[in-house]
């Protein structure tokens, strides 16, 4: 009789390690850049193509960089509280707009004439951001996506907190829903911002 | 009729996969672009996560395919670029992730749960061998009686 408990319970120890498995996101992949410095960039500033922002300019403040596209479905999702988020103001949000022409599925980038596609980008990115409301305190735009590779993106939108020494303090994939912002973000920026 | 469609289904997908190849051959370059192979059959894409980046069509891959492809133009070794994107995207791009503290339960575990098999097929067979080794002992005189008696009264008189 013993032995059928130890089968029963070997069985229900399985059946807790699947379920937690399976209830694991797949798509949450720690990210290796949380700790270390905010990787560099210089980049155009939406509506300001001549002028430039590096994560430098942010030093010794507490701030968030979201990942974000006028083509990224959950983007939409996400932006309502990001607009809330802005509305309390002291958090700076500083938009990357990734690969806003060619990442989106419904362009073939090898029609787009030769330096058109920066002009088009810009147009895409503020119409998008004036019907939606714009919750950034600035934009810059990652044409390529490079800077997206740098930072390990790998699917809008991602959010980063970033600390007053530029260091990275959390990475989150997907949209920010009011509980993730509640309850993970807010927390971590007040506590950096002491 | 059925034969005929699994073989076009067959057919279609060869044809699919295929496409990331053709992207490569178009290529200059067929030495570097062996090792891109190489290396890109090594590691995962993090948006289809089932797919290396070498067989994946996803944006992310191609652009990936794209660094790797001006990293090794730039003369930077395999473990350079390897180093790149673990950098970036964990170690979770990698194919054969490494040996250590939060990977030993994915390396060692499949050889624990064969110890555990087979320390406990052990347990088990000592068990059954002992018990009929019981089994088969020679019967105490009192049993022997018994049975002698058991026996008698089954006899037909």
């Amino acid at each position: 009789m013993n032995r059928y408990y130890w089968i029963l319970g070997a069985f229900a120890a399985l059946v807790v390690l699947l379920a937690v498995g399976l209830n694991l996101n797949p798509r949450d992949v720690p990210s290796p850049l949380v700790g270390k410095p905010a990787p560099s960039f210089k980049l155009a500033i939406l509506d300001k193509p001549d002028q430039t922002m590096t994560p430098q300019d942010m030093t010794g403040k507490v701030w968030l960089l979201n990942v974000w596209s006028s083509w990224c479905v959950s983007c939409r999702q996400e932006h309502p509280v990001l607009v809330e988020f802005a509305k309390r103001g002291g958090v700076p949000l500083i938009g990357l707009n990734y690969k806003e022409v060619r990442g989106d599925g419904n362009i073939d980038i090898r029609r787009i004439p030769e330096g058109q596609e920066v002009p088009l980008a810009h147009k895409r990115a503020s119409e998008w951001l004036a019907e939606h409301g714009n919750p950034y305190t600035l934009t810059v735009m990652d044409i390529d996506g490079r800077v997206g590779i740098d930072y390990g993106v790998y699917g809008v939108p991602e959010t980063y907190v970033i600390d007053k020494a530029g260091v990275i303090r959390m990475k989150h994939t997907g949209p920010i829903t009011p509980d993730v912002l509640s309850g993970k973000i807010l927390p971590l920026v007040g506590e950096l911002s002491k | 009729m059925m034969r005929a469609l699994i073989l076009s289904l067959c057919l279609a997908s060869t044809v699919a996969f295929a496409s990331p190849a053709n992207e490569a051959a178009t290529a200059a370059d067929p030495v570097a672009e062996k090792r891109l192979q190489a290396l890109s059959k090594e590691l995962r894409c993090l948006v289809c996560q089932n797919e290396t980046i070498a067989d994946s069509n996803a944006e992310l891959a191609v652009d990936l395919r794209r660094e790797i492809r001006g990293m090794i133009k730039n003369g930077q070794s395999d473990s350079q670029i390897i180093d790149f994107l673990v950098a970036r995207y964990g170690d979770f791009v990698l194919y054969r992730p490494p040996v250590k503290g939060n990977t030993l339960l994915l390396w060692g575990g499949p050889i624990a749960m064969l110890l555990i098999g087979l320390l406990s097929l052990r347990a088990y067979l000592r068990r059954r061998s002992s018990r009929m080794d019981a089994q088969e002992a020679p019967l105490s005189a009192e049993d022997t009686q018994r049975a002698d008696a058991l026996l008698k009264e089954l006899e037909p008189k």
